[in-house]
């Protein structure tokens, strides 16, 4: 009982911020403001998740960010140094980058050129002008129904971008958007929004990063819709290597189109409790999707890996690998689920979650889930839980190595499955450095 | 329409083989359940004080409870008001001998093929047959008797031997557990008991036959067995069910209680009638069965075969406590029509170097619904824990569906768990192959489904193992993807 009162003064909190953040906006109501009103309805009336919710079952995240963040408080400023962004920026990547502060983007930051075929716009523009573009598309897929916490990044939806790909084009440049929160005078909270929408015969990247400046606390609650055109092609990384404080819950919602290929890869390095939650709807035939995340804990950390795919119509195919290692007290959850409607013949779908836990305090809580209404499919999952094997250890350690280069070089080769999917050479090289060096030093 | 079309058509439209009803006069409790109504089943059982005190303790907690909906069946929720918990066929004494049992009764065995003298005499089985709630025969009682182990009706038990019942009732599925366990402890009519004492090895199968015969009842059965340390018993269950058109309840408890070193491997064959091919009328089954295993190295064993029932709810799980302890769980789970099962099982591991397995075969045609829910716990302690778990599901025709929601969580470093599921159809390059070697289609299809859930037949004991071989080929011949 004690629980519900909570969180209902959580979402009162949450729903008296809502003037607020109304009177900011500077009378810019239109049609995306009575949707904002209908997703705090459905906040209201659902209330945030806690474990007795099937979906949060292991994650309370809930009580967490109840316990560390007041709501009454302004954001605080967001004095930032350029050099300080720098150590965030991916090496030797060239990128169109767009640097959002306090879930803000900072066009002094950000730097971007004029590429044929993209288009980036600001997303309070992008509101404000209320085009045919974004009316179709805003908030038409993230469902606020489905997830509270969806509803509540709807309900505050004002800021991120907009972020189109014309029709037969490729976009050689990478869109980076870096996501970072200056705590350095208090905490913060913020609900970034984008919507990407890839048009015919096109291909794009797009990387997500995560990091935070300062010691304070930081929520992020983050909601992007991609949409992907027919025969188009989107990769998308969400890169999270953030402090011990940092509090996330992110959604990645994906439509395809015909014949269609989208591939996310995720991976989590650090960060206090993290909830990712990837929905694909494979809304026509012939297309394909890889999923792929690596996610290396230690400490205290939690992370939280939800992701569904709807195979809604035939002769598509999924693929999905997610790894991780888990040391100290860290908590892994993985939950994938595989929807194959009735109409989704000659399906192919593929899921395998593998663990290794070096730590008695860690805990693994993996639920590989099918659904599957339709016959003529081949539907798979596997996963495993596991340590070292010691025979390996002993093996290199018999060829000279010491007995933590042995374990770091058998850790790597184990994440080396998920990093050799990645196709962006420089973000590979980045990622390489980052988990062999974590390995070395944390694990 | 293909050919495959038309024996899956023909399949589907296959009748309910055993169902008939016989006539024989039941004593009823009247509809309805509150206090009454449990102190007269406990009063018409002669029951002692404190079972009744158990019972109503059990009522009051169901009151307070909620019927659980998270799994992954939909079917109109029922009228617990609307059933008559207690009914028991008239006799005048107890039976000492075959012969003096109700003819109609035997008869009832023989339309099923389960004599008792024949089984006595050709497989050396003791059948404690059980029919609308109260044991009407138990054989091979004296043989059983000369080792020390009980084997009798759960109400025998409490008479003959209260304080074994006091001890280990509710002691593995403890009444608040869940909805169904609780409403079961609170109204349940009968069952069996059976006791093995120390290092004894049980010499024959024993086996219970179940059947729902009056209109309008609810079974809620109860079994409970208690292995003690060193001992052995195989025990057998298997079910099946007249047509009807009113939804029936089914809630049965199944507690299994393995101590050191000793082993209990619990079969069943459910055959509950599944509903007409509209999906009208239908048992649910909704079943709590769990063992523990108590002390180490102590071993248990699931079984089941489940083709019947409208609405299956059941997950036979382990708890291994005793250190080295291992949990087994074989399943097969056939659906047709509108049936819906949601089964699978928990294994939970407490002790030291535990070993689980689980494999899981699920069939699904026509309109059903099939779902393996299973849960893979190691706790903390649980060093060296070992889990492998299969399961596979085949799909036949394009109205039926697979689902599988395995959860594992894992707390141990040095837990070794491995998953592994598959969905898929019988290809019809099998099927092909099979009939160009001369086989016939129909013929073909219940070879690989039986190849497909051999894994699970392997286990069954002989007589059993024939008699689900006939149910699968009566459920599912002439079925082609």
């Amino acid at each position: 009982m004690t629980q519900a009162t909570n969180q209902n003064d959580l979402v009162g909190q949450l729903l008296a911020g809502f003037q607020k953040f109304e009177s900011q906006l500077n009378g810019a109501t239109g049609s995306v403001h009575s949707l904002r009103k209908k997703a705090l309805e459905s906040l209201d009336l659902a209330g945030l998740p806690s474990t007795k919710h099937e979906e949060y079952k292991y994650t309370n995240i809930t009580k967490a960010i109840e316990k560390t963040f007041s709501f009454d408080t302004e954001n605080t400023s967001t004095q930032i140094e350029p050099q300080e962004i720098e150590e965030f920026l991916i090496p030797g990547l060239d990128a169109h980058i767009l640097v959002f502060l306090n879930g803000v983007l900072d066009p002094s930051l950000s730097r971007w050129e004029a590429e044929a075929g993209l288009e980036i716009i600001d997303l309070p523009t992008a509101l404000k002008e209320d085009s045919e573009a974004i009316s179709k598309h805003f908030a038409k897929y993230a469902d606020y129904n489905r997830d509270a916490y969806v509803a509540l990044n709807t309900g505050f939806s004002k800021d991120g971008s907009f972020i189109t790909v014309k029709a037969n084009s490729i976009i050689e440049k990478p869109v980076v958007l870096h996501y970072i929160n200056v705590v350095k005078d208090g905490q913060v909270h913020n609900h970034p929004r984008n919507l990407v929408v890839v048009g015919e015969n096109s291909h794009a990247t797009f990387i997500e990063s995560f990091s935070d400046v300062g010691e304070h606390e930081s929520l992020t609650n983050s909601v992007t819709e991609i949409v992907i055109g027919q025969s188009a092609r989107v990769d998308y990384y969400k890169l999270q290597n953030d402090k011990e404080n940092v509090y996330h819950v992110g959604t990645t919602q994906v439509q395809q189109a015909k014949n269609s290929y989208f591939a996310a890869y995720t991976f989590t390095t650090n960060g206090a409790i993290t909830r990712n939650n990837l929905n694909i709807d494979l809304e026509d035939e012939g297309c394909e999707s890889h999923m792929y995340g690596l996610y290396l804990l230690n400490g205290k950390t939690h992370v939280d890996n939800h992701t569904a795919v709807d195979h809604q119509k035939p002769n598509s195919f999924s693929n999905e690998l997610y790894k991780g290692i888990l040391e100290d007290k860290s908590r892994g959850v993985f939950n994938g689920k595989i929807f194959v409607r009735q109409d989704a013949q000659k399906t192919n779908a593929f899921q395998s979650n593998k663990n290794i836990l070096l730590s008695d305090q860690a805990t693994v809580n993996t639920k590989p889930q099918l659904e599957i209404w339709a016959d003529d499919v081949k539907c798979s999952h596997g996963c495993t839980t596991g340590q070292l094997d010691e025979e390996a250890l002993f093996y290199l350690q018999s060829r000279g190595l010491g007995k933590d280069n042995a374990r770091a070089l058998l850790l790597y080769a184990f994440a080396i499955e998920v990093l050799e999917n990645v196709k962006l050479e420089p973000v590979r090289k980045y990622l390489e450095d980052l988990i062999s060096e974590r390995l070395r030093k944390d694990f | 329409m293909s050919k495959d079309d038309q024996i899956l058509e023909e399949f589907t439209s296959k009748e309910y083989e055993h169902g008939w009803t016989i006539d024989i006069e039941s004593e009823q409790a009247p509809k309805g359940l509150n206090e009454d109504i449990i102190r007269f089943i406990s009063a018409k059982k002669e029951e002692p004080e404190w079972l009744l005190e158990w019972r109503l303790n059990a009522f009051r907690t169901w009151s307070e409870m909620k019927e659980p909906l998270w799994a992954n069946v939909s079917f109109p929720s029922i009228n617990y008001q609307d059933i008559i918990y207690y009914s028991a066929p008239k006799q005048k004494a107890t039976p000492k001998s075959l012969d003096e049992v109700d003819p109609e009764l035997l008869d009832t065995f023989k339309k099923l093929g389960i004599s008792l003298e024949e089984q006595k005499r050709l497989t050396g089985v003791a059948v404690d047959a059980v029919i609308d709630s109260v044991s009407v025969a138990t054989t091979f009682k004296d043989k059983l008797a000369e080792l020390g182990i009980i084997f009798c009706s759960f109400s025998e038990a409490v008479k003959e031997h209260p304080e074994l019942v006091k001890k280990y009732i509710g002691s593995v599925v403890p009444v608040s557990d869940n909805y169904y366990a609780a409403l079961n402890s609170a109204v349940f009519s009968d069952g069996s008991f059976c006791y093995i004492p120390k290092g004894v090895r049980c010499p024959m199968e024993l086996s219970t036959y179940f059947r729902i015969n009056a209109a309008n009842t609810g079974q809620f059965e109860r079994t409970l067995i208690v292995a003690e340390e060193g001992s052995y018993v195989s025990y057998l269950e298997g079910c099946t069910a007249p047509m009807r058109d009113e939804n029936q309840l089914h809630a049965a408890v199944v507690e299994i209680y393995v101590k050191a070193d000793a082993e209990v491997k619990y079969s069943t064959v459910q055959n509950w009638y599944p509903g007409d091919k509209e999906g009208k009328g239908g048992i649910y089954n909704l079943v709590t069965k769990r063992g523990i295993c108590a002390g180490d190295n102590a071993k248990l064993s699931w079984t089941q075969v489940e083709t019947g029932s409208a609405v299956t709810w059941k997950y036979p799980s382990c708890i291994l406590k005793g250190d080295n302890s291992s949990g087994e769980f074989y399943s097969v789970a056939v659906t047709n029509n509108y049936q819906q099962a949601d089964t699978g099982t928990k294994m939970i591991h407490i002790g030291k170097n535990t070993k689980s397995r689980i494999v899981s075969k699920g069939v699904s045609a026509g309109k059903s619904q099939n779902s393996y829910r299973g849960q893979v716990h190691v706790m903390k302690r649980a060093e060296g824990s070992r889990n492998f778990s299969q399961c596979d599901s085949l799909l036949m025709g394009n109205n039926c569906g697979a689902h599988t929601f395995p959860y594992i969580d894992i707390e141990n470093k040095s837990a070794q768990v491995e998953h592994e599921a598959t969905t898929s159809k019988i290809g019809e390059d099998q099927i092909f192959y099979c009939t160009q070697r001369g086989i016939d289609e129909e013929s073909a299809v219940a070879l690989i489904v039986n190849g497909y859930c051999k894994e699970v037949l392997n286990q069954l004991p002989m007589e059993f193992a024939v008699e689900a071989q006939k149910l699968l080929a009566l459920t599912l011949e002439g079925s082609v993807g």
